[in-house]
């Protein structure tokens, strides 16, 4: 498979026509405009709304969100690549129905969550009612935990988005990493030293990845902090824009918001800079190590609680609520909102890894610092609030109805294309960064190869680079999908007259503090949600290089 | 190829979802804030009566005025609801709403429930109230929003957090009739004597109240009502420990806001946009708010649900709802500074 091209071949063409280059810085305005309209109105001087702002709220969004990203990161980052590891690298009970069902609980939206585990504790719920009846004396009494803080929510998301460190992890240990491991176990070294020693540097640039993913959704998370009362940055725009009329005072917090998302991209970049000298060797997986008695024991406990906690619980507690709820709620719109999430969902991941691919693939070949700037900073889109890019994108599109209706009409307002528009913008980042690692992984000898023998860049990609890439271009818009069904703010705002998604169906019953009454449309989002995650996985199977 | 032809087939069918619909006959655009079953029921029968289709989005209010901002004179919008008179005076001062007059309406939405222009309209009232616990609590201890920053009250309080706009327009009245510095220890005092960190909506303060975390509980009275009506055993049981007193009843009265309407600035659609908020003011329409969601109808004459009836009259604050909107910003500032989060 390998073609090697004498060296100075390369110097022969250049990769790309000016074309490319055009489309490109194109798409990349387009994407970049409703994100950074924003942050260029942090530049005007600060007024006296930003003073009452910074003085008595930043400290506790600061406070706040680092408490979040560092206690969830870690522990996504330990669920993530501990599950991993015990997948790929060990025998135990129960591996091969972890394998899959660790990635489950990216199925279901953090905020459902948190409306779960704090109805599950309530008076009303299973928990205490199960108290009342078993325990002598407790007949009639409520009592109270408090489940609504900011330590659970942290634990929420760590147990949500784990999975987003544990596929690239394992990917990576299965496909690329066996050699290396098993000669250090042959030169003597233990299961645990292996682990740390190897493995885990081995790893670090799945881990990075997937870390930046976990950390960009946690700072972005609205519902699930906005309902347990903890101020972050992003409950802060909102009352700075909404509640006190600021725009300004929420510019500067999306800045620095958006400032705290590039360091986390351009960490991730870093980390994948370093392990390209370090690449793995030949491809190949270790034999598994077999583990027993307690230490498969615990390898299986391991394993079942972020299973359980992240997808097994929330699901359960919702089938109860829809049983009880679902003759009342349940109609047959249910099947229309069902089919514009999927709708939605399908179209915003086609786009998107189109969009990806294209970007990435002309930074790649054109290798100026311009084009490769440029496709960063669409990526940007991922570190803002859904809410702020739907104002974004409205001032965008209505300047667009402006130019096509004449002012007296609106052409893309309010319609499902400026509706997918804004999923592309949010969520690019989810679809670039496995795009062009795969892109990165499988090198630029056959494309030069090809363009030597006179195909033009299109038929090049389409010929060469999208067969290769199949699995990671499936894998990566399927990550958008599933992102898209559980969004919220964006589409509310910019959707249709009398257009529900199964998300803004669950969410409106639950905003009205009906939670049972939300339990079928969540769960139908979480179904959703479950059937393209089992597509994700398949594909990941057998296509090693999601991690890289 | 295939996946571009795919993605083209795609866009065809959002493009046909998108244009798809309320071509041709009479129709009323909604935003709304409210999103009821029983709203979606009133338009339904509403449309079965005029023949006129209601579009809706619904979204909070913030949100919406967003949008119609941004759209400008190109909205399709014909009315804006939202769940509190502080937003709707937001949107008259953007220049969002248009002034209408009708008989009807002035016969059905009192004065002091609606806007001075006609920019809005009240829909129906909510009365924020104190729940309390009926054994651990007893209700002459009670008297007023001022009282609960008592020192007695400490660590026996519960209320959400001043993202809510119930909480807000209740600081813009405080402040309104007590005074910028007033209203500041007020909330001072609040905080010192909350049961715990604000979270979750007023649902799950009558919860928590129910489960003895705290004695009191500020909150909207359709909530309570909503679990003494449930079909869920518990939800009545919690419901029932619960009394409800209303506030400030021997100086300005209780705490009032209104879920109302205003027809749109650049509405393309007036006539059915009155014929709809005359509708919904309707005593027929008037009643469903009554006996399903139990908000207090804003007609005089329509009847109160039983449970509404059973926690008897009472004297609301006739504080112009202008004020609401007005103390808004002063409201959300005097939060902070207490540190209320």
């Amino acid at each position: 498979m390998e073609v090697t091209l004498p060296r100075n071949w390369r110097l022969a063409v250049r990769s790309l026509p000016w074309g490319w280059t055009a489309v490109s810085l194109v798409l990349v305005t387009l994407l970049a405009i409703p994100v950074v309209t924003i942050p260029v109105g942090a530049l005007a001087p600060a007024g006296e709304a930003w003073q009452h702002v910074s003085e008595t709220l930043l400290p506790s969004y600061l406070g706040n969100t680092l408490f979040l990203t560092v206690v969830s990161g870690g522990i996504a980052l330990v669920l993530g690549a501990g599950t991993a590891w015990l997948v790929a690298m060990c025998d135990f009970p129960g591996r091969r129905f972890f394998r899959w069902a660790l990635v489950l609980p990216l199925a279901v939206p953090a905020y459902m969550a948190a409306y779960v585990y704090a109805g599950m504790v309530g008076v009303t719920g299973p928990l205490q009612r199960m108290v009342r009846a078993w325990v002598p004396g407790m007949g009639d009494t409520f009592f109270y935990w408090n489940v609504m803080r900011i330590e659970v929510v942290a634990v929420l998301f760590g147990v949500v988005l784990f999975p987003y460190v544990y596929l690239p992890v394992r990917a990576l240990l299965e496909s690329r990493a066996g050699p290396t491991l098993e000669a250090a176990r042959v030169l003597g070294r233990g299961h645990a030293s292996v682990f740390w020693s190897v493995g885990l540097p081995l790893a670090r640039p799945a881990l990075a990845g997937g870390l930046a993913l976990v950390l960009m959704e946690v700072v972005n998370d609205y519902g699930a902090v906005k309902y347990y009362g903890v101020p972050t940055f992003t409950t802060g725009i909102f009352r700075a824009w909404f509640s006190l009329g600021d725009l300004d005072s929420a510019v500067r917090l999306s800045a620095i918001l958006m400032l705290v998302v590039l360091v986390f991209l351009l960490a991730e970049r870093w980390q994948r800079g370093k392990a390209r000298y370090a690449a793995p060797g030949a491809p190949g997986r270790a034999t598994p190590y077999p583990l027993r008695g307690p230490s498969a024991l615990a390898a299986f406990a391991f394993c079942t609680l972020p299973v359980a906690l992240g997808f097994l619980i929330p699901v359960a507690q919702l089938v109860m609520w829809a049983v009880r709820t679902a003759p009342e709620v349940v109609d047959a719109r249910f099947l229309g909102m069902a089919a514009n999430s999927l709708a939605l969902a399908g179209a915003a991941g086609l786009l998107a890894v189109a969009v990806a691919l294209v970007l990435s693939y002309t930074s790649r070949l054109d290798r100026t610092e311009i084009t490769r700037s440029a496709s960063r900073v669409a990526l940007l889109g991922y570190s803002v609030p859904g809410a702020v890019i739907a104002v974004g994108v409205l001032m965008v599109s209505t300047f667009l109805d402006g130019v096509l209706g004449g002012g007296v009409r609106l052409v893309l307002t309010g319609t499902t294309i400026a509706l997918v528009a804004a999923y592309v913008v949010r969520f690019l980042a989810v679809a670039y960064l496995p795009v062009e690692a795969g892109l990165e992984r499988i090198g630029t000898n056959l494309t030069e190869a090809s363009r030597m023998l006179g195909a033009r860049p299109l038929r090049t990609l389409l010929g060469i680079e999208v067969p290769l890439l199949k699995g990671t271009l499936v894998a990566a818009g399927t990550l958008v999908v599933i992102d898209v069904l559980k969004e919220l703010p964006l589409t509310l705002i910019l959707r249709p007259f009398n257009f529900d998604t199964l998300a803004t169906r669950a969410f409106q019953l639950a905003s009205d503090e009906q939670i049972a009454e939300s339990a079928p449309a969540a769960l139908l989002v979480i179904l959703c949600a479950t059937v393209v995650v089992a597509v994700l996985h398949r594909t990941l199977d057998g296509k090693p290089d999601f991690g890289r | 190829m295939n996946s571009a032809h795919r993605l083209l087939a795609a866009a065809g069918l959002l493009a046909m979802a998108a244009c798809g619909g309320g071509e041709g006959g009479e129709v009323v655009n909604v935003y709304s804030h409210r999103h009821y079953e029983a709203d979606q029921m009133l338009f339904d029968r509403f449309t079965e009566e005029t023949g006129i289709e209601v579009n809706v989005v619904t979204a909070s209010a913030d949100e919406l005025i967003t949008r119609l901002e941004n759209e400008g004179e190109a909205s399709p919008a014909d009315i804006l609801i939202t769940v509190d008179a502080g937003r709707l005076h937001r949107a008259k001062e953007r220049g969002l709403l248009q002034s209408v007059s009708s008989p009807v309406l002035e016969a059905n939405v009192p004065d002091h429930l609606r806007d001075r222009d006609g920019q809005w309209w009240g829909l129906t009232q909510r009365a924020r109230v104190i729940a309390f616990h009926r054994e651990r609590v007893d209700s002459t201890e009670l008297s007023t929003y001022e009282a609960l920053a008592e020192p007695q009250w400490e660590g026996r309080v519960l209320i959400r957090s001043s993202e809510n706009v119930y909480n807000q327009s209740l600081m813009a009245s405080i402040v309104a009739h007590d005074g910028e510095e007033a209203a500041t220890e007020w909330a001072e005092g609040m905080v010192a004597n909350m049961a715990r960190e604000p979270s979750g909506g007023d649902t799950d303060q009558v919860m928590a109240v129910a489960a003895g975390a705290g004695d009191v509980a500020v909150v909207n009275t359709y909530y309570v009502a909503r679990l003494a009506e449930s079909e869920n055993a518990d939800e009545r049981r919690v419901a029932e420990q619960i009394g409800i007193f209303f506030p400030n009843q021997g100086d300005r009265g209780t705490h009032v806001n209104v879920s109302g309407a205003g027809v749109t600035a650049h509405s393309a659609n007036v006539e059915n946009a009155v014929a709809l908020l005359e509708f919904l003011t309707s005593p027929a329409a008037q009643e469903v708010f009554a006996e399903v969601i139990h908000e207090y109808p804003v007609h005089p004459d329509v009847p109160w649900s039983e449970t509404l009836q059973g926690w008897g009259e009472f004297r609301a604050d006739e504080l112009d709802l202008t004020v609401l909107g007005e103390m808004n910003d002063a409201a959300v500032r005097i939060f902070d500074r207490a540190g209320w989060r």
